[in-house]
């Protein structure tokens, strides 16, 4: 589904990610762990389409396509969604009008009729309940005044409306009690399916706990270092990313 | 024979002479007084320089350097079909009519007013409601210290004039369109409306100004307004004079006890606007919205200009004020709010946002407290901004285009002026006005 090759980009001229490797297949969840400032936002933006991160070299292929060429809404209409780590406040936009918004704006993409608002209510009503959204959360104006853990359901809660293949969480967990995690988590989860992936991107291991990685990648200086299976947080969970560091330093000298 | 007004050799003074002569009223001393201390204040004043600080923003040389012909009865030609666009849907038309700064009886309708309410042009009421008009007319709006105020309270001659009596609600909303034509002169009108509410009434009124061509003419404005006790009226101002009219405008409203004042401006057109609203909230528990949007391209100059009285206790006022700035157009919002010595528990809040479209658009905006009281809130907050980058990306992200994106965050930001708007006919038409001005830049845009 995804393919990332040797993937250098800048931020402000100066080199954020610096040969990054990378394979999604349907029906995967991927987890990318790492230390601050490693890159891991970073990927998730570029992956977005931000116009301020700078692609210098390699290619990202999204389901036979080149990512680079898409603009950030064409990406989303062919399926891609970020989950923002900061999400936006928009005043005077009602939640309600943007999701329904971007719902048409991807159906229309791929040929198909507009909801109309009946129908709409009806088809976000279901996803709500998961989300543990109320009827004045969706009309109040984007973001505004939410709560940090209503800003992250709400986030969650556009993925389950747009139905992306490819989800991309970045840090959705930082700043979540359990409670509000558990929620998170169990949005992400109704909608794994073997016809979709997920990008984890986190710092905790904590949230691996109830959205369990097929794979667990460590990104080092905009690289990715190291690979392995869910037991691999564990271990950085445990030991930190410093003996990382070391193994890859031991490697290059 | 037309009179023209000037600075250049005594020209104002001049004209006066020759204007008092043939000017609606002439005959009465009262009136003929107060003309004559406005034009002697005028001559004493003389226009605002960058110098004066209620004017450091904006010069109004291009003004005070013009000459000016007075038309006389309104010349040009109009028909129905002219006024059409400048109409609202849906509603009952209660419409006076200006041509020229001059009352056009063919083209006014007034219907289904309740009884005793008077809905007449000044240069009429002169003659039919002098008690009224002496008691009203100049008694608000200070002509002693503005000058054009002065210049208008001189030289003033129609205009709208509305009475309401006690415990009147009026449902439809009242009309009053000014309508400019071409002329191979610069002309002047000097608009004089004033509008008077008894007690425990309701009303809406919409003061409108249009051209039908795109010439130099000038529209000084003074607008009295008089409302009673627990009394409520809504005011709009629309201007959309031509692009290279000047427009200054003066709304004075004088509250008693436990009214209401809301007041809209939408400015879109002229070369140079200057909005001014004063109201004063003279009597206890009055309530005050000043809500105005004004949006500028190419070479425009919009100054708005608020100067909120509160000279009563339990009074609260609102100032929502937004500006859209494009081209090389320049803005100006002023906020002043005077809370008297006696004014406790005063609420006052101001808030006045921009959004700067271009990179050669520019805004002074500048707040003016001066609280005299002790017991009292007030608080002020102006924003200066392009749209929003982040906004836009968040939007884009969900699979919205670009130019959608862009325009659901400007048509977020007008909503917030057409929100308050209670007139649903005056707001459709205020939308339309503004979702045009955004189709007419695009096309500038793609061309």
């Amino acid at each position: 589904m995804l393919e990332i090759k040797n993937l250098h980009v800048n931020v402000e001229d100066q080199e954020i990610l610096k040969g990054l490797n990378l394979k999604v297949n349907k029906g995967e969840v991927h987890s990318i762990m790492g230390p601050n400032g490693s890159g891991k936002s970073t990927l998730a933006q570029v992956l977005a389409g931000r116009e301020s991160y700078k692609v210098t070299e390699g290619e990202i292929i999204f389901e036979g396509k080149d990512l680079l060429e898409l603009s950030p809404e064409d990406r989303a209409c062919e399926g891609i969604f970020m989950a923002f780590q900061y999400p936006v406040e928009i005043p005077g936009v009602a939640n309600t009008y943007l999701l329904r918004e971007a719902l048409n704006s991807v159906r229309k993409y791929r040929g198909e009729e507009p909801l109309k608002h009946i129908e709409f209510a009806k088809f976000a009503k279901e996803k709500m309940k998961i989300m543990d959204i109320g009827d004045n959360l969706l009309k109040r104006a984007v973001n505004e005044g939410f709560s940090g853990g209503e800003k992250k359901r709400n986030e969650i809660f556009q993925m389950q409306i747009l139905e992306p293949k490819l989800s991309i969480l970045d840090e959705t967990d930082s700043g979540l009690d359990i409670d509000a995690l558990k929620v998170v988590a169990g949005g992400v989860n109704a909608l794994r399916s073997p016809e979709r992936a997920f990008l984890v991107i986190t710092h905790y291991q904590r949230l691996l706990d109830y959205i369990v990685p097929d794979f667990v990648h460590v990104l080092v200086d905009g690289k990715i270092v190291k690979s392995g299976g869910k037991e691999l947080a564990y271990e950085l969970e445990d030991r930190g990313y410093g003996w990382i560091e070391e193994e890859k330093t031991a490697a290059n000298s | 024979m037309s009179i023209t007004l000037s600075e250049k050799d005594n020209g104002y003074i001049e004209g006066f002479a020759g204007f008092e002569k043939t000017a609606p009223g002439s005959s009465l001393g009262w009136l003929k007084s107060i003309r004559e201390d406005a034009i002697t204040k005028f001559s004493e004043l003389g226009f605002p320089t960058p110098q004066d600080e209620d004017w450091r923003f904006t010069n109004v040389a291009p003004i005070a350097r013009g000459s000016f012909d007075i038309l006389q009865n309104g010349q040009g030609k109009v028909s129905a079909s002219d006024l059409k666009p400048y109409q609202f849907e849906g509603e009952q038309i209660n419409e006076l009519v200006f041509i020229n700064g001059r009352y056009s009886t063919e083209l006014s309708t007034t219907t289904k007013l309740p009884k005793g309410v008077i809905v007449l042009n000044l240069a009429e009421a002169i003659d039919s409601e002098q008690d009224i008009l002496e008691e009203n007319l100049a008694k608000y709006a200070d002509f002693k210290d503005e000058a054009f105020t002065a210049l208008n309270t001189a030289f003033m001659e129609d205009g709208g004039f509305i009475y309401i009596p006690k415990g009147t609600v009026v449902e439809e909303p009242i009309h009053l369109l000014y309508i400019s034509t071409s002329g191979e002169n610069p002309s002047i009108t000097n608009p004089r409306n004033l509008i008077i509410a008894e007690d425990n009434c309701q009303a809406n009124i919409i003061e409108h100004y249009v051209s039908l061509d795109e010439n130099i003419y000038f529209s000084n404005v003074v607008t009295e307004m008089v409302i009673g006790e627990n009394s409520s009226l809504g005011h709009y101002l629309i201007e959309l004079e031509s692009k290279k009219a000047f427009n200054i405008s003066t709304l004075r409203v004088q509250q008693a006890r436990s009214s209401n004042i809301r007041s809209h401006s939408i400015l879109l057109g002229g070369s140079l606007v200057r909005n001014n609203v004063h109201p004063v909230l003279a009597g206890e528990g009055c309530d005050s919205l000043i809500n105005g949007l004004f949006m500028s391209t190419h070479r425009q100059h919009m100054d708005n200009y608020m100067k909120v009285e509160h000279a009563s206790p339990h009074c609260d006022s609102r100032q929502l004020y937004n500006g859209i700035l494009d081209g090389r157009s320049r803005g100006v919002f002023h906020g002043r709010i005077i809370v008297h010595e006696d004014a406790q528990k005063t609420d006052a809040k101001q808030t006045n946002r921009n959004l700067l479209l271009s990179d050669h658009a520019q805004i002074d905006t500048k707040p003016q407290l001066e609280i005299y009281a002790d017991d009292v809130k007030c608080t002020h907050g102006a924003t200066i901004g392009q749209i929003d980058e982040n906004a836009l990306f968040y939007l884009r992200s969900r699979g919205i285009s670009k130019e959608t994106s862009r325009d659901i965050i400007l048509n977020a930001f007008t909503n917030e002026t057409l929100e308050s708007m209670t007139v649903d006919s005056v707001k459709n038409y205020c939308a339309n006005l503004i979702t045009d001005w955004f189709n007419q830049r695009k096309l500038a845009q793609k061309s």
